[in-house]
Parts: structure tokens; C-alpha cells; sequence
């Protein structure tokens, strides 16, 4: 299993990369192996939506189910992968490069105090099996 | 096993008839022309043609009357054959709806039988056997808890909490109804979790949907208390009797607490599944919720006198949530359920759940040597394994699942409930002898020393079918849903 050690975690398994004002989405290598082969991917959300943390960003799906996914941090939608809704297998592949989802903006930051790095989030995923 | 077949119309021969009818003795009448189709490409065959075109097609399907059917949550149990032969009374199967009542008392006087035998059953008071399958009763039992709601002013409450544990058709009759969604989780030993729960209950509860024993074929240990912190919170408490297989004649629902549940005729009472169904979803409920019921319901309108029986009859309830299926829902399917519940009687319902447990607790402890138990206690009438093997680390529950059909045993359910990863949940139910419960041991003890020493025999599985291994990924990727 791969974590990536420069971006924060959260329990549902998405990650985030901050880069100054800008963040990164996509779920982690856990994620894409827990739901085995991805054939789906809706982004629900578009470019210049106002997102609160938590908030749905979209659903993927795969052979064996469908989950929600959801924002870690706040922020306004800057840029959508539509490489990846119509290639749902790069998850599969590369989850935490090509894989991304949404990118998000912030005149303020990112505020990802209740999220987990990469060690925690190691544990979080050892302690699931 | 046969080789495969080809399709009907691959089998036509033009000009090939399988009947031909005798030259007209009355005037012929043309249709007009823009009526006529100029082409209709019905296949041609002989009727022998058909005859072994369709018996072939019958020998590749795996059904319970070719072996035994362990698909967790659905409880497939073999249908007997009696209950058929009921159905197919002609008196039963040859009745029109629309007839007048007095012509068809024996059948309305099934279905007020039916109504009072899941009511004892059940604990509750009413019941309404519309429903034309278990998700249809879920969604009317949520929309009754929509209506009391309404009527005690109380539109506030707006979350439904569903344990995670739970059949999808939880959340998606909640949404229909009007209700938002909020997932309990599920603790250690499989138990809805009591402090999530209760920081999840607070104005804005509507209720909760639980399934007991839930998807994880456990019986909730607090399952009072999780009723009573509902109830306290002021939300009404739904249940989903997909798994009463395990309860019949043992505990009643109304007692532990719950407000309204539905049954599936389809499985707890051995009415067909699926293609040989349809199924049937009665609703029972509490003397507070009865108003709201689907209707009709059946029942005495004019009492007995000394002279005449009862008048049967329907009505419908008073603040009723609607017709949910035209007429009086599927009789058919009730007739099959009357009939089972009549030839085991009380007594032997009981017997039901006490043999599916205990044919479900004895796979349980001999598989859990060879696979991962997640939920390690005793079990009711299922249980779920986790299919993760650190010496075979590539194989999945679905290779498993898989290679079961080359053992001539209908795959379990795979990959639910979500909150175990590689998930197998299996149910034997009551209907499977010691000795085909031995064999289906044997097969899944076999194919966990496969997983370790030949893991592509388990890769490519099956391989005694007529078609191999599917493309699932390519089919859901390349969706191809007309020519």
C-alpha cells in the first residue's frame, strides 16, 4: 500500500495536497484497492462552486460499489479531471498522481487541522486491515 | 454441462410453422394499411424446435431445485411444492379482481388469515399485505412514519439514521420519502454504536431503519437500548424484517420496541424469488401507526349471526398512505405463504428459525478455521467472512465466489455488507440437510487450499460453466445497453 508522505488524509480516505493557495483532491491507494477495479467516476460539483469541507464532490464506482466522495477542506472549485471520468481505471493506477479529481482555491488557505498525515493515516489503514 | 445455445432467432428457418391455424370460416376483415407493420421478424421454428430449444435453455439454469442456493440476505430457501399447487388452485388462480365479494369469500378470508398470522408474529396489532416486494413495504412503512409525523406537526424531523450496516433500499426509501440520510456506525462487536448514535439523535430525528439480526447475521445486543434512545429522542423506529427468518416464533418485533416492519413473503415464508416471483412486502405496525397503512386491508364487514357467517370484505384505512399495488396486492404469492405457514403451523415456524441458525452457526464454525471471521460470535441465520489471506494475498472473494460454481454450488453473496472489504455472506437456511451442508464445507475448505496453492485455478474460475470467467470491469466500462 502507498501513502504519500506530503498530503493530509481523511477518514474517508481522500487526500489533499496544499500548495499555497491551491489544493489538490483524489482518494488514496487504500481507497482504490478496497473498492478493486473502478469503472465510474461523477464529479457533481463545477468550476467556481463555494465548497465547505465535507461537502459531496461526486461518486465512483466500481465492481463491487459505489461510494460518495467528499471534500477534506474547504474552498472554490478552480479545475475538474475530466481525464479521469473518462478514464476511471487511472485511479486504479495512479491514484495520487494522474488520478486527482477536483482542485480547489483560497484566498485564506487551507485549514486541515482534523485531517491526518501520512503516518496516521498509516496506522488508520493498518488498524482496518 | 451443456454446450451453450444458441439464441431463438438464430434458430429460425423461414417458412418453419409450429402451428397452423385452419383456413378462416368468416368473412375476412382488412386492416387498414397504415395499421399493418411491413415487417416483423418473429422467429420461425417447429414446435419441437421450441419444445427443446427452451428445455435446454431450462438445464443451464442453477435454481434451489438443482442444489443449494446460499446467497446471504436472501434467504433461499427451497420453495415447497405444495404451496405451488395451492396457488394453482383453479378457484385461487382463476378469480377476477372486480368480482362481487359475496363470489369470493374464501379468498379474502385467506388474506384476513394471512394479515392475523403475521400479526402474531409479529406482535403488532395491523398489518396490511399490499406491498409487491420487501422494498415496496419499506418504502410504505417510511412514508406512514412520513404521515404521523406530518399529523403530530412535527416536519422538523428530517434525518432517517441508517446503521451502515444496511440494505441500500434503506437510504433510497428514506429519500423517497422526504427524509436525509445520516449512516450509523457499526462497533467492534457488530452492534449499532450506542455513542454514535446517540450524538445523532437530537430535534431533527425522523427515526431509524434497523435491520435485526443485521446484514452482518448478528442479533444487536442493545438493541432495546437503541430503540428506547430513539424513541427518547422522540423518533420512531423502522424495521426490516429481510432477516425475520431468524426470529419466526421467537421474538416478536413489537415487543423489543419497533413501530413498523415489513416482511418478505419471498423469503421468510418460501414464496418464489425473482423471475419465479413476484415477491410480497407486508407492512405491520403499532395500534398508533394502523391509520396510516396501504390499503386495502381485509376484513370482517358484517359480523356473523346465528343464521350466517361473517362478511369479508376490504377497506381502507382511515389516514391511509395509498394503494401501493392495484387491487389486493399479490394474492398469488399470499396464497404460497398461507399454505407454508399452515402446514408448519406455529410450532414448526419456530422450528424454522431454530434450524436456520443452527445449520448457519455449523458452516460458521467449521469455515472459520479456514477463513477470516471478522464478527467472531455466534451468528442467527448467517454470516459474513472476510476473505484477505496474507499467504494468498491476490485472491479476492470473488475468485472464491467464483470457483464455488465449479463446485455445483450457487455463489454467496459478495461484497456486502460494504463495512467488511472482501465480504462473503453466507446462508445455509433451514432448508439444507447435514449432508449438503458437509459437502459445501468440503468445497470452500478446498478451494482455501487452492487460494494458497494453485491461485490461478481460483483467477480463472469457473471453469465447468458453459461460459467462463465475465469482464465484469468491461462491462460496466463499456456500457453497450442497445444495438
Amino acid at each position: 500500500m502507498n501513502i504519500h508522505p506530503n498530503y493530509f488524509y481523511s477518514k474517508n480516505d481522500e487526500w489533499v495536497s496544499v500548495e499555497g493557495n491551491k489544493a489538490t483532491i483524489g482518494i488514496s491507494d487504500y481507497a482504490q484497492d478496497s473498492l478493486s477495479d473502478i469503472v465510474f467516476v461523477e464529479i457533481s460539483v463545477s468550476v467556481g462552486d463555494s465548497l465547505a469541507a465535507e461537502d459531496n464532490i461526486g461518486t465512483i464506482e466500481s465492481v463491487k460499489a459505489a461510494s460518495d466522495i467528499y471534500t477534506p477542506v474547504a474552498g472554490t472549485v478552480s479545475e475538474i479531471n475530466n481525464k479521469v471520468v473518462d478514464s476511471p481505471e487511472l485511479l486504479n493506477r495512479d491514484p495520487f498522481g494522474e488520478a486527482w479529481l477536483i482542485k480547489l482555491s483560497s484566498d485564506t488557505g487551507f485549514d486541515t487541522s482534523h485531517l491526518m498525515d501520512a503516518d496516521a493515516y498509516r496506522k488508520y489503514c493498518e488498524d482496518r486491515g | 454441462m451443456d454446450a451453450t445455445e444458441k439464441t431463438i432467432f438464430e434458430l429460425s428457418a423461414t417458412g418453419r410453422k409450429g402451428f397452423r391455424f385452419p383456413s378462416s370460416d368468416v368473412p375476412s376483415s382488412d386492416l387498414p394499411e397504415s395499421l399493418q407493420r411491413k415487417d416483423l421478424p418473429l422467429p420461425e421454428l417447429s414446435e419441437v424446435d421450441v419444445v427443446r430449444h427452451y428445455t435446454r435453455l431450462s438445464r443451464l439454469n442453477y435454481s434451489l431445485d438443482n442444489g443449494m442456493y446460499p446467497l446471504g440476505s436472501c434467504t433461499m430457501k427451497y420453495n415447497p411444492k405444495i404451496c405451488e399447487k395451492a396457488a394453482r388452485i383453479s378457484a385461487f388462480a382463476n378469480l377476477h379482481p372486480l368480482q362481487p365479494i359475496e363470489s369470493v369469500q374464501g379468498a379474502v378470508l385467506i388474506l384476513y388469515e394471512m394479515q392475523i398470522i403475521l400479526q402474531e408474529i409479529s406482535g403488532f396489532p395491523a398489518c396490511s399485505l399490499t406491498p409487491a416486494a420487501g422494498a415496496q413495504g419499506e418504502f410504505g412503512g417510511v412514508k406512514m412514519i412520513a404521515a404521523s409525523l406530518r399529523d403530530r406537526g412535527e416536519t422538523q424531523r428530517k434525518i432517517m439514521l441508517i446503521p451502515d450496516s444496511a440494505h441500500g433500499t434503506n437510504p433510497a426509501s428514506s429519500v423517497m420519502s422526504g427524509f436525509e440520510c445520516l449512516a450509523v456506525r457499526t462497533d467492534e462487536r457488530g452492534n449499532i454504536d450506542l455513542n454514535d448514535l446517540t450524538s445523532k439523535c437530537n430535534e431533527r430525528l425522523a427515526g431509524i431503519m434497523i435491520t435485526n439480526p443485521n446484514t452482518l447475521g448478528l442479533f444487536d445486543e442493545n438493541i432495546v437500548e437503541v430503540i428506547r434512545i430513539v424513541h427518547q429522542a422522540g423518533g420512531l423506529v423502522y424495521g426490516d424484517g429481510a432477516n425475520m427468518n431468524a426470529l419466526l416464533g421467537i421474538v416478536k418485533p413489537a415487543e423489543l420496541g419497533f413501530d413498523v416492519m415489513h416482511f418478505n413473503l419471498h423469503k421468510t415464508f418460501a414464496t418464489p424469488h425473482g423471475g419465479g416471483g413476484p415477491g410480497a412486502g407486508a407492512i405491520c405496525c403499532t395500534e398508533q401507526l394502523k391509520a396510516y397503512l396501504p390499503g386495502p386491508i381485509a376484513d370482517i364487514l358484517e359480523e356473523a349471526t346465528e343464521e350466517v357467517p361473517p362478511l369479508y370484505g376490504y377497506r381502507m384505512p382511515e389516514k391511509s398512505i395509498g394503494m401501493l399495488r392495484s387491487f389486493w396486492g399479490h394474492f398469488g404469492i399470499i396464497v404460497r405463504a398461507y399454505c407454508y405457514c399452515m402446514m408448519l403451523g406455529a410450532e414448526g415456524l419456530r422450528r424454522v428459525a431454530e434450524y436456520a441458525t443452527l445449520n448457519a452457526n455449523y458452516l460458521m464454525e467449521a469455515l472459520k478455521q479456514d477463513y477470516p471471521l471478522p464478527y467472531d460470535r455466534t451468528c442467527m441465520h448467517e454470516f459474513v467472512l472476510d476473505v484477505k489471506w496474507p499467504d494468498a494475498p491476490g485472491i479476492r472473494a470473488l475468485d472464491v465466489a467464483k470457483r464455488l460454481m465449479d463446485y455445483k454450488f450457487h455463489p454467496p453473496t459478495n461484497y456486502f455488507p460494504l463495512i467488511v472489504h472482501e465480504a462473503l455472506m453466507i446462508e445455509p437456511t433451514e432448508t439444507e440437510s447435514k449432508e449438503t451442508l458437509d459437502d459445501f464445507i468440503k468445497a470452500m475448505k478446498t478451494i482455501a487450499r487452492e487460494a494458497r496453492e494453485n491461485p490461478e485455478l481460483l483467477h480463472q474460475a469457473p471453469t465447468e460453466t458453459p461460459f467462463g470467467r465475465m469482464d465484469e470491469v468491461k462491462a460496466a466500462r463499456d456500457l453497450k445497453i442497445a444495438e
